[in-house]
């Protein structure tokens, strides 16, 4: 499948790269494994694409001042092989680890995976749960925007023409864990749900809860959020009993119906709980 | 018309390409290097896989313009002076085939796996060729395939 031509461009700052942007009113392309899919069935047609993936200093995993900062072009093995992260944060590494394939993991990267937002995509609800600051520049300057928002509906995000995501800051929780029904060919997620919790002694002070692949955008769970707080492992099931209803309008396509994932969004909201229970 | 220069099994390979030449076709038909197949073409079936800057990566799923610059090792990169690569004879050996079809792209993601994990367990293999789709055999010899060149030398071997 061909997509359409487009004129290509490489950017080498971010400052460059927000001008092409501006400029030719194009997309950023960094790993391609979102958008080159899409552009090859058409359903994109990007008359220019910059190329962000050789900007110096975009990519990598690092710790500055009690916050874990992932650069916009940092792949999902990258992630899912960072020992920083596996220590301090390891529902990202787990859930990158689930993306995809391994050739996909070797491409596709953390900024275009959220500014994409395919609505069966992983990284959206653990950001979501970790309450991530998603780092944006453009032509009038830096803002950061708390992952729950930056969700708007259908491939939607608060994402302006010309601003691009430079990083990803997550404050780093142990006890947080990403649980997930593949689907067995693209390994998109038919249903996915990512909880950071707050525990003291087995008692869940505060919850944050991410859903992805069961409605039109990663959503946050705040209802159920609510019911976990003060429960103890027993008190788990019941807590998120409620959770298919509050995600309102589920998805329907070939791969699950919306009753099988209405039946599998507790599951996974409790096999996620559960996880990050484990991990104290 | 963009020009590019990627280094293809060694060689240094120039070109003026449209930015929407993907790197399989870039491959295939630039090149005729027709060991790397095109299956799916949706970014699943895995039998475009080549190696690109030391990572398996699906060629119908890039530019040939993001990979200027890049390294890149196909099928036909592999055997080296005449000798099959040790993944090569451990698909030869374990009869890792029947229509052959996915064998490029597997052996492909089987070299990558071989170089991040010189003695993966029967899982890890499973998990490393996750992204390449057999509709033959069933897996099970593919696997007996990649744990002979396990013990063969298939993670030390040259790309």
């Amino acid at each position: 499948m061909i997509p359409v031509a487009f004129d290509y461009q490489r950017a080498t700052s971010v400052d460059d790269a927000i001008a092409k942007l501006t400029a030719s009113g194009g997309k950023a392309i960094a790993g391609g494994h979102s958008l080159v899919p899409l552009m090859k069935l058409r359903l994109s047609e990007p008359g220019t694409l910059v190329d962000i993936s050789k900007i110096p200093g975009l990519s990598g995993v690092k710790e500055a001042g009690g916050k874990i900062e992932i650069g916009a072009t940092t792949t999902h093995a990258e992630i899912a092989g960072s020992k920083l992260l596996r220590d301090k944060c390891p529902i990202l590494a787990e859930a990158a680890a689930e993306i995809g394939d391994p050739q996909v993991r070797n491409r596709g990267t953390i900024g275009g995976s959220l500014a994409h937002a395919d609505p069966a995509s992983d990284l959206p609800a653990v950001a979501i749960a970790l309450d991530a600051d998603i780092q944006i520049k453009g032509r009038s300057g830096a803002r950061t925007v708390k992952a729950a928002a930056f969700f708007r509906g259908f491939y939607d995000v608060d994402l302006a023409a010309g601003e691009l995501i430079v990083a990803v800051h997550v404050t780093p929780v142990r006890s947080a864990a990403y649980a997930k029904l593949h689907q067995r060919a693209s390994h998109y997620a038919i249903v996915g749900a990512a909880v950071a919790l707050d525990v003291k002694g087995g008692v869940i002070q505060s919850a944050r809860v991410g859903l992805t692949g069961a409605t039109t955008h990663a959503i946050r769970l705040a209802g159920v959020e609510k019911a976990l707080a003060g429960k103890k492992a027993d008190g788990v099931a019941a807590a998120v009993a409620s959770a298919a209803g509050e995600a309102g309008d589920l998805n329907a396509d070939l791969h699950a119906s919306a009753d099988y994932r209405k039946a599998m969004i507790p599951v996974f909201v409790k096999r996620a709980v559960e996880r990050a229970l484990a991990r104290g | 018309m963009i020009p590019v220069a990627i280094t293809v099994n060694g060689k240094v390979r120039t070109a003026h390409v449209e930015p929407r030449t993907l790197l399989v076709h870039f491959l295939r038909e630039h090149l005729n290097l027709t060991g790397t197949h095109v299956g799916c073409d949706t970014s699943q079936c895995g039998a475009c896989t080549v190696i690109v800057d030391g990572r398996s990566a699906k060629s119908c799923t890039i530019f040939a313009v993001q990979a200027d610059g890049s390294t890149v090792t196909t099928i036909e990169g592999l055997a080296a002076d005449g000798k099959l690569h040790p993944v090569q004879e451990g698909f030869w050996e374990e009869h890792g085939l029947q229509c052959g079809y996915c064998t490029p792209g597997m052996i492909m993601s089987a070299v990558n796996l071989l170089q991040d994990n010189p003695s993966p367990d029967e899982k890890q293999i499973r998990e490393g060729i996750a992204g390449n789709f057999c509709r033959c055999t069933g897996y099970q010899h593919i696997v007996n395939a990649i744990q002979h060149a396990a013990k063969h030398g298939g993670g030390k071997a040259a790309r």
